[in-house]
């Protein structure tokens, strides 16, 4: 598959901020780890706003008529693009009515504003599974249909969103130890999670060029494409990665996006200061680590039609 | 009613005359222009309904060259209808017939990613989806005889490789077909139940040649005046 930048930048990004989001309002609301005073909470909620909204923004960059993307709310029923549109939406005015608890009574918000944070808590975990579940529910790539893939949605956001908000708290000088804890159990499940799917994803399985052309009790070779030129689906799904630049490129995401982020926290926690620098220097690696990872995600995706164009299975 | 169609792999002798009928036809059709891209430059490119792939079937000597033409399947299940988050990608009821409203797409390309027959393509120009609408201008225009009313493709097809029809009608030529001849679809296992079938080359024995080569006695003073002229 092609990687498009908009895509991939939407859902770190976006994904992130609902994690940070969620984050954040459980922690507060359920009364888990040291206390959050006022400013601590706003700033980390509009920092998930601002992730929100640029990622959201991002997303429609790679559409070709957007002119017509209001549409994209006509079709909950049956589409997850649709679905995870409208969760989008949705999930504003309850998480805004949150923040504005926040704002007037800091942070001991009343039950109507911690309810409605409950929910946007709910809305944002559905919004994330939705964005998963739109590559997940493709049968025509099997890199991306598994249940791993919406799984791995969440606990990316989940991961990002705990660094993040370690970040904040680190620029508050607050007590690190309980949040540290958290994002360095979040980093190590992802991280192995990833790992899980990279396992799954090497075996071949699916339809072959035999199936694809009725041929199954026989070889069968491509002679031609019967194009001179390359065409919408050569472009779109004749996306190729070597194998060598895919393990170098697998090792920075391990690399990058879990073990140098998981160090740079712990030494954070250990350390007397300069704890906000490792903690932004942690973001930074782990978004970059992520921002490959997503990459990856697209161009290892082998599209069935590819078995057309000469691919001998998917 | 449930309308396709079925494609001979025996008698399909790959000549593009279907994908070219198909581009001439819909590029003044209802979803049209079909839009080419470079087409003076070195890699002309462009938006196709139809396209024509070449397949080379077992290991020689027992191998035979397969023709493949691919529009879209009009599927009974079709996830490139289900994916659609604005609704313009639908299927008709009345025909099973699978459109792209060109006033409603909005060019996320997830249909595209949905469908495993390559059958849809984007349209840079218009930004829109466009795909193989089984030319449903011509199949139900009143005003042409009743034998004009298929598809550009089927009518061009100069190896009557091609038919249309119902499939839901079992007297109908293209379930005859399925039904004599074991129409087959592509990729079944993934579930989208096209609709439209390929027929399988036929078993022919091989005819004897050995006799009908054994020269006679004009045929050996031909073959030697021949020779004599050729020096």
């Amino acid at each position: 598959m092609h990687p498009a930048l908009s895509v991939i930048f939407f859902t770190v990004v976006s994904g992130a901020g609902f994690g940070l989001y969620s984050l954040t309002a459980i922690l507060q609301l359920f009364r888990l780890g040291p206390a959050m005073d006022r400013s601590e909470l706003l700033s980390a909620l509009i920092t998930a706003f601002v992730l929100i909204v640029a990622g959201l923004i991002s997303s429609t960059g790679h559409l070709a008529n957007p002119k017509n993307a209001w549409r994209s709310f006509m079709r909950v029923k049956t589409s997850w693009l649709s679905r995870e549109a409208v969760l989008a939406v949705i999930f504003f005015p309850f998480a805004l009515l949150y923040l504005l608890g926040v704002y007037l009574y800091g942070a001991h918000v009343p039950v109507f504003f911690g309810l409605m944070g409950v929910i946007a808590i709910v809305l944002g975990f559905m919004t994330v599974f939705a964005t998963g579940m739109i590559y997940a529910c493709l049968k025509t790539m099997r890199q991306w249909n598994t249940p791993l893939v919406p799984a791995n949605y969440l606990l990316m956001g989940l991961t990002l969103g705990a660094l993040f908000h370690l970040a904040i708290e680190a620029y508050y000088g607050a007590n690190l130890q309980f949040i540290i804890g958290v994002a360095g159990t979040a980093l190590v499940m992802t991280g192995v999670m990833k790992g899980i799917y990279y396992f799954w994803i090497a075996k071949t399985s699916g339809p072959s060029i035999n199936t694809a052309t009725t041929f199954t009790r026989a070889t069968v070779r491509l002679l031609d494409v019967g194009h001179t030129a390359g065409t919408f689906l050569t472009e779109e799904f004749g996306y190729r990665v070597e194998p060598g630049r895919l393990k170098l490129l697998k090792t920075a995401v391990f690399a990058l996006g879990f073990i140098l982020p998981l160090i740079l926290i712990v030494v954070a926690g250990a350390a007397d200061g300069g704890a906000f620098a490792l903690t932004v220097f942690a973001v930074l690696s782990s978004l970059a680590g992520k921002g490959v990872e997503r990459w990856l995600f697209f161009a290892e995706a082998r599209h069935v039609v590819n078995l057309y164009h000469g691919a001998q299975h998917t | 009613m449930r309308l396709g169609l079925v494609i001979d792999l025996d008698t399909c002798v790959g000549c593009h005359a279907c994908a070219v009928a198909c581009k001439q036809w819909n590029t003044s059709g209802t979803t049209g222009p079909l839009t080419d891209y470079r087409p003076y430059g070195a890699d002309p490119s462009g938006v196709w309904f139809n396209r024509i792939r070449h397949y080379e079937v077992g290991d020689y000597p027992n191998s035979k060259t397969i023709n493949f033409p691919m529009s879209c399947m009009h599927c009974e299940d079709a996830d490139c209808v289900t994916v659609c988050p604005t609704g313009a990608s639908y299927k008709r009821k009345e025909d099973g017939v699978v459109l792209v409203d060109q006033t409603k797409c909005m060019g996320c390309n997830y249909c595209s990613w949905a469908c495993p027959y390559g059958a849809r393509e984007l349209d840079r120009e218009s930004g829109t989806m466009k795909k193989c609408t089984l030319c449903i201008d011509r199949i139900y225009d009143e005003t042409l005889a009743e034998i004009d009313r298929q598809p550009a493709c089927v009518i061009t097809c100069p190896a009557h490789a091609r038919f249309f029809g119902d499939f839901d009608d079992p007297d109908s030529e293209v379930s005859r077909l399925v039904r004599e001849r074991d129409g087959m679809q592509l990729m079944p296992e993934l579930g989208y139940n096209p609709t439209n079938r390929y027929l399988p080359p036929r078993i022919n024995t091989p005819i004897p040649t050995e006799d009908v080569r054994r020269d006679s006695l004009v045929g050996k003073v031909k073959e030697w005046v021949n020779k004599a002229v050729a020096r």
